[in-house]
């Protein structure tokens, strides 16, 4: 009895080994193959160089971390305010007979495959773009063009994509509020709405942070999605019309080809990303432990 | 001299199928303290829930009867339900300050009813404050959070926020039940104080301090009043038998 423990105990052991090294592998290898070009090529000129093209050996990423900040900015600008609402409404407002519907079918979004997302994407809010919204923009800017493929039709996608994570973490950091807070609210003759606004939200406050900063890493790691429907031009964007390309979809389109030079360009890349993503989430860590000390 | 300022009349209560409140019928006396006891579950909480409308927050509650504060019903449609909060302030069991400032949980209650002059919540602070007898502990501190004062500041802090928006009535659920016995006392002596000026009404496990704070008296029993006078009466010469059992401690 007392062997047969030992052994799930070291099987156990194994794979937390197995993980927690897998973090580190990973870490190491990309490092290793990103940081001689960063060193050779210049890391402010590979930051902040605005020429990406491989074939001429210029590698300035500048474009992509445009395209990635502003996909995934515009994502945050429909994706909060549309979540918050919607985690308020599923929390506070529904009943409960509604909420049985609506939670489960955010939560569904979470499951769609993010190709599915990108047919989606490519199929309906592109040509919307092109079709419906070009027009009015047009009227203000006559000299206004867009494909449709654009910054915008990313954000839209990726707030939808974001959606899930932003609604169950709000909507259970809302929940979690104590009672009473809402009872001394409206005790002293608040209204639902006020209390809301200005108690139950502020108590939510950490949670509801921690829900954006995790999708937001969700949206700057998307990848699949945002090939199919930002247009990839790895060329600085001038506005939300333009087509971008972002650090993802550039990685993922251009390795399958890639010189051995350009390879290592691209694990460069790869760097800019997960310095950008592991900050992100530990400010999520870090909010979410602020949250669990209340 | 004693003007009614609540009158309860006929009032029944029911959680759904539960009939929690019986034939409750009690005029509640202006600027005088009015306790409740009896035993866990007799309706205490309940009763008092009703001159608020708290329990209009619960689902399937159903209740029937008048409640005529100044000699309007306050269940009647008409009745404006922030205006009644504002007007029947309460404290309850468990301090529950929020997560923000001294200072903003005190402002709030005038905020939210459209006081907007910095002055103007300055004032209405200190007094508040002053009132609930906070300040001197607090006045240095006051942009600190709330929720690192002790527990007995803390609920001398909700006194002081129900306080703030000016009520007539203050209803009060086990306001001591969390707080250690010197805590206590500070509470106590302030109704003392309170009652010149408020209404207040106070649900008490505690015998003695029934008997220390209140002017009158109403004892539940399984949703009903059994009994209902004023607190030297009730504890020298009660006339039912079952409220002399309990204030001798012999059930409940
Ligand atoms: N939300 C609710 N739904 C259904 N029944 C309830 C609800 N709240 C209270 N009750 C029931 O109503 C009765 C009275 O409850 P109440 O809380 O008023 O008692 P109380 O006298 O305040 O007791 P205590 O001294 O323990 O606080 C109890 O039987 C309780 O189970
Ligand atoms: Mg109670």
């Amino acid at each position: 009895m007392k062997k047969y423990e030992k052994w799930i105990e070291i099987f156990l052991f194994i794979c937390a080994t197995v993980a927690t090294l897998s973090v580190f592998l990973i870490t190491f290898f990309i490092f290793k193959e990103g940081v001689p070009i960063l060193k050779s090529y210049g890391v402010f000129s590979f930051i902040f160089g605005t020429n990406w093209s491989p074939t001429n050996g210029e590698y300035g990423a500048f474009p992509m971390i445009i395209g990635s900040i502003g996909v995934t900015l515009g994502a945050l600008m429909i994706g909060i305010p549309a979540g918050i609402t919607c985690a308020v409404f599923l929390a506070e407002i529904a009943p409960k007979s509604m909420v049985k519907i609506f939670r489960p079918a955010i939560e569904l979004l979470a499951g769609i495959p993010s190709v599915v997302y990108g047919l989606f994407g490519l199929s309906i809010v592109v040509p919307f773009i092109r079709i419906y919204i070009l027009p009015i923009i047009q009227k203000f800017h006559p000299n206004a063009y867009t494909s449709g493929y654009s910054i915008l039709a990313g954000a839209m996608i990726l707030a939808i994509m974001i959606l899930p994570t932003i609604v169950s973490i709000s909507e259970n950091a809302i929940r979690s509020v104590p009672s009473e807070y809402k009872e001394g609210s409206l005790a002293l003759g608040a209204t639902h709405v006020k209390t809301i606004t200005r108690v139950v939200l502020p108590a939510a406050k950490s949670g509801i942070i921690a829900s954006v900063v995790l999708g937001m890493g969700r949206a700057v790691g998307e990848t699949m999605a945002v090939i199919l429907i930002t247009g990839n031009m790895p060329k600085v964007p001038g506005g939300i019309l333009d087509s971008v390309s972002t650090l993802t979809g550039t990685i993922a389109m251009e390795m399958g080809y890639a010189t051995p030079t350009h390879q290592k360009a691209l694990f460069a890349t790869g760097i800019i990303l997960f310095v950008f993503i592991m900050f992100l989430n530990m400010t999520a860590t870090f909010t979410m432990k602020r949250m669990g000390e209340k | 001299m004693s003007n009614t300022k609540i009158r309860v009349k006929d009032l029944q209560l029911y959680y759904g199928e539960f009939h929690a409140l019986m034939d409750i019928n009690i005029d509640i006396i202006e600027n005088k303290v009015t306790a409740l006891i009896g035993p866990s579950g007799c309706g205490k909480s309940t009763f008092l829930r009703t001159l608020n409308r708290m329990n209009d927050l619960i689902d399937h509650v159903k209740i029937k009867g008048n409640i005529l504060i100044d000699g309007i019903d306050i269940y009647d449609i008409a009745c404006d339900l922030t205006h009644l909060r504002k007007r029947v302030g309460m404290v309850f069991q468990k301090p529950n300050p929020f997560s923000k400032t001294i200072y903003e949980n005190i402002s709030y209650g005038p905020r939210i009813h459209g006081i907007k002059e910095k002055s103007k919540l300055d004032e209405i602070v200190e007094k508040s404050l002053k009132k609930a007898a906070l300040w001197d502990e607090v006045k240095n501190r006051l942009n600190k959070p709330a929720l690192g004062l002790s527990g007995g500041q803390q609920q001398r802090l909700c006194i002081a926020r129900c306080l703030a928006v000016e009520p007539d009535v203050i209803l009060m659920d086990e306001p001591t039940s969390a707080l250690d016995p010197i805590s206590t006392l500070k509470v106590e002596n302030l109704l003392e104080e309170l009652k010149r000026e408020y209404t207040i009404v106070i649900v008490t496990h505690n015998m003695q301090q029934a008997g220390r704070v209140s002017d009158y008296t109403s004892f539940f029993l399984n949703g009903e009043i059994i009994e209902k006078d004023l607190t030297k009466n009730i504890f020298s010469k009660p006339r039912d038998k079952r409220t002399q059992d309990y204030i001798t401690g012999r059930f409940g």
